[in-house]
């Protein structure tokens, strides 16, 4: 078996501090092989998204360790931080997080931007990236004028941009109908399919759970259980 | 991210809020807009003064009078001095009178290559053809000064026929006609000698003077001529009269550099005589310029302080509107010194747009103050009222975007320090 992508061992975060303070993630283990979709479930204000942060390394944990390939994350820089997060995590949140006055393939491009990337590659991987997406005829619009669903492809494309290992996604069919919300999930667990890409998605629509390799059950900070997928 | 998407990034991020922008654009405009104006207006002015320094072309002449260790440094009334003359100057000023043993010490004096005391002389009038009789001043004169001529040519110095070159307002009233006929005509001098009595003498027009600061002294005389009418004058005067002169030219060697001249003119104050060359007193006018033009570009500061306090508003709003979208950059990997660069530079180009605009502006107003100017200062031929000078554009444009960098980084950095998570949260 390969060595997992992810390994995580007791794993806490307290948010704040003195008589204020609130532990909202109370000490986890968790192991995420190469290529699994992972599920985080549970009710609002267990501490999904507080996991999603970490494991995306947009936060640190108070205690508790998180590698990557067997690296210990606590150990990198700011910088190795950010470049870790460009190169090889994409996001896709509820919420689009588009910039409403540029163009599509300007929000798609804009990891390849902050990589450094030059704009004539730029926009090549960006107009193949919104071909895959079925959007290269909106390349040019502004993001503003798009419906809901193509917002959320959009968002989609960008997290892929990178060709990222790991793409976390949060809540990402909570702003969407469940027709689209349909089209975004065949979307998310085709890449995963096709193309390998590792996916954590926070949610808490069992039936999304249900199509992931795995389930994890979050209950006031706790693994509560864990489901395998027949 | 690379500068060069950081700068147009940055550049597009600017007008993003295209009223709040120009709001603030306008603010730094005005600043450098006024400030552009006071520094053309102090150029313009001092220009024209080292033009004129550069054109009467004397560089190695100084004027030497006579200290006056009388005045009391408390400003009283000073202690009466037998050798003291009436000069030039608010009335009742005077000035202690230099003697011929004086003349002699000055010319003992190292670096001195020469001395030569200035006959003052008062001409009733001068009269051409039996025409009218008008007054004339004999302008207090550097030798070798040349005045800016409409005709005809400079005095000779060494002629020995007395020579004159008339101010170009004398023209019509002497009956000389146009400026190329005057020249060659004689006119009639006259003076009031030691004994009361008024005596005449001739001199040739070899030129005519075009208006500006020198002729504004008055006609301007040849040695010769200057001689003839100081003799005419001190006829029958006491001898300790006509041997006292307010004050002497001193010839020296301007190539050996400012501080041989500032060692001279050292060794002269040690002497106990007052030296100043023609740039050291029209410097003074410069110096009183410059610190009108101090004022006027503290009062342009104080806008552009003010317009850099909007800067910061500016910035404060688009760090809070755009809190999200920081906050997804920086989940996506751009470093904390970029989006610190990405405001800061935005203030910047707030600046460059402002303060460019403000100086195009200025220079354009300054051009069309130029030809009204031209025509109310008629009599200043050549003085360009507002000028500018490349240096100090460029000075304007580089210090407000400095004010303008400066301004933006607190803003910059609230939104280096920003968290990505609590920008991305929402319930
Ligand atoms: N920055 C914070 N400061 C204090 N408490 C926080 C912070 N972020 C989250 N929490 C708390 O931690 C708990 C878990 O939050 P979160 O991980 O966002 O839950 P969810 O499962 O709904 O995504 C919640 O009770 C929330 O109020
Ligand atoms: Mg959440």
């Amino acid at each position: 078996m390969a060595p997992p992508l992810i390994s995580v061992h007791d794993l806490r975060k307290t948010y704040g501090s003195g008589p204020g303070a609130f532990e909202a993630l109370k000490g986890l283990d968790l192991d995420i092989a190469q290529g699994e979709s992972l599920a985080i479930v549970g009710r609002s204000g267990s501490g999904k998204s507080t996991l999603m942060h970490l494991l995306a390394l947009l936060d640190r944990p108070t205690s508790g360790t998180i590698a990557l390939d067997g690296t210990d994350t606590s150990r990198l820089s700011a910088k190795q931080l950010d470049r870790t997060r460009n190169g090889a995590f994409g996001f896709v949140f509820q919420q689009f997080f588009l910039n409403a006055q540029a163009s599509v393939l300007d929000n798609v491009t804009l990891p390849l931007k902050i990589a450094g990337v030059p704009r004539r590659e730029r926009t090549a991987r960006g107009l193949a990236a919104l071909a895959q997406l079925e959007l290269d005829d909106k390349a040019g619009n502004r993001a503003n004028d798009l419906s809901g669903g193509q917002k959320q492809r959009v968002v989609i494309a960008r997290a892929l941009i990178n060709r990222p290992r790991v793409i976390f996604a949060d809540e990402p069919t909570g702003n969407l109908d469940t027709a689209t919300g349909a089209v975004v999930e065949d979307i998310l667990f085709d890449l995963n399919r096709r193309q390998g890409i590792n996916l954590v998605v926070v949610t808490h629509d069992e039936e999304l759970a249900a199509r992931c390799d795995r389930s994890l059950y979050i209950r006031d900070g706790r693994i509560a259980r864990a489901e395998v997928a027949a | 991210m690379r500068a060069g998407d950081v700068v147009t990034s940055a550049f597009r991020n600017a007008f993003r809020s295209r009223l709040r922008t120009s709001l603030t654009v306008l603010a730094i405009f005005i600043g450098a807009f006024t400030l552009s104006l006071t520094n053309g207006l102090g150029t313009g002015i001092n220009r024209y003064i080292d033009d004129t320094v550069a054109s009467v072309g004397v560089d190695d002449v100084m004027t030497v009078t006579k200290a006056d260790e009388d005045a009391p440094a408390d400003g009283g009334p000073a202690e009466y001095d037998p050798d003291q003359i009436a000069v030039e100057g608010p009335p009742g000023a005077t000035a202690t009178a230099l003697t011929d043993d004086d003349i002699d010490t000055i010319a003992g004096i190292d670096g001195v290559l020469s001395v030569e005391p200035v006959k003052n002389v008062t001409t009733d009038y001068v009269q051409h053809d039996g025409g009218d009789k008008l007054q004339l001043s004999i302008s207090q004169f550097v030798p070798g000064m040349k005045a800016e001529l409409a005709s005809g040519t400079q005095v000779d110095l060494d002629a020995a026929d007395p020579q004159v070159v008339l101010p170009e307002s004398y023209l019509d009233p002497l009956g000389l006609g146009r400026a190329a006929d005057a020249v060659g005509q004689t006119v009639v001098l006259a003076v009031t000698d030691g004994t009361g009595s008024q005596v005449t003498t001739e001199a040739d027009v070899v030129g005519i003077a075009e208006p500006g600061v020198i002729s504004m002294a008055g006609a301007v005389p040849n040695d010769t001529l200057a001689k003839t009418l100081h003799d005419l004058q001190a006829t029958g005067a006491p001898e300790a009269e006509t041997t006292r002169y307010a004050q002497a030219s001193v010839w020296f060697e301007p190539a050996a550099g400012d501080e041989a001249t500032q060692a001279l003119q050292d060794r002269l104050a040690d002497a106990g005589y007052t030296a100043s060359t023609l740039e050291d007193q029209l410097g003074t006018i410069t110096s009183v310029i410059d610190a009108i033009v101090l004022v006027l570009n503290g009062f342009a500061v104080i806008a552009l302080v003010a317009a850099a306090i909007g800067i910061v508003n500016t910035l404060f709003m688009a760090v809070q509107e755009r809190t999200r979208e920081v906050g997804l950059m920086k989940a996506m990997g751009l470093s904390s010194p970029r989006v610190f660069a990405l405001f800061s530079i935005e203030a910047v180009v707030i600046g460059l747009v402002g303060s460019a605009l403000g100086v195009l502006a200025a220079i354009g107003v300054g051009q069309l103050v130029g030809g009204v100017a031209g025509d109310l200062l008629a009599n200043l031929p050549g003085l360009t009222l507002i000028a500018f000078d490349p240096v100090t554009v460029a000075a304007v444009v580089l210090g407000v975007m400095a004010i303008a960098f400066l301004a933006g980084t607190l803003p910059a950095l609230r939104a280096a320090r920003q968290d990505p998570i609590s920008s991305l949260r929402y319930e």
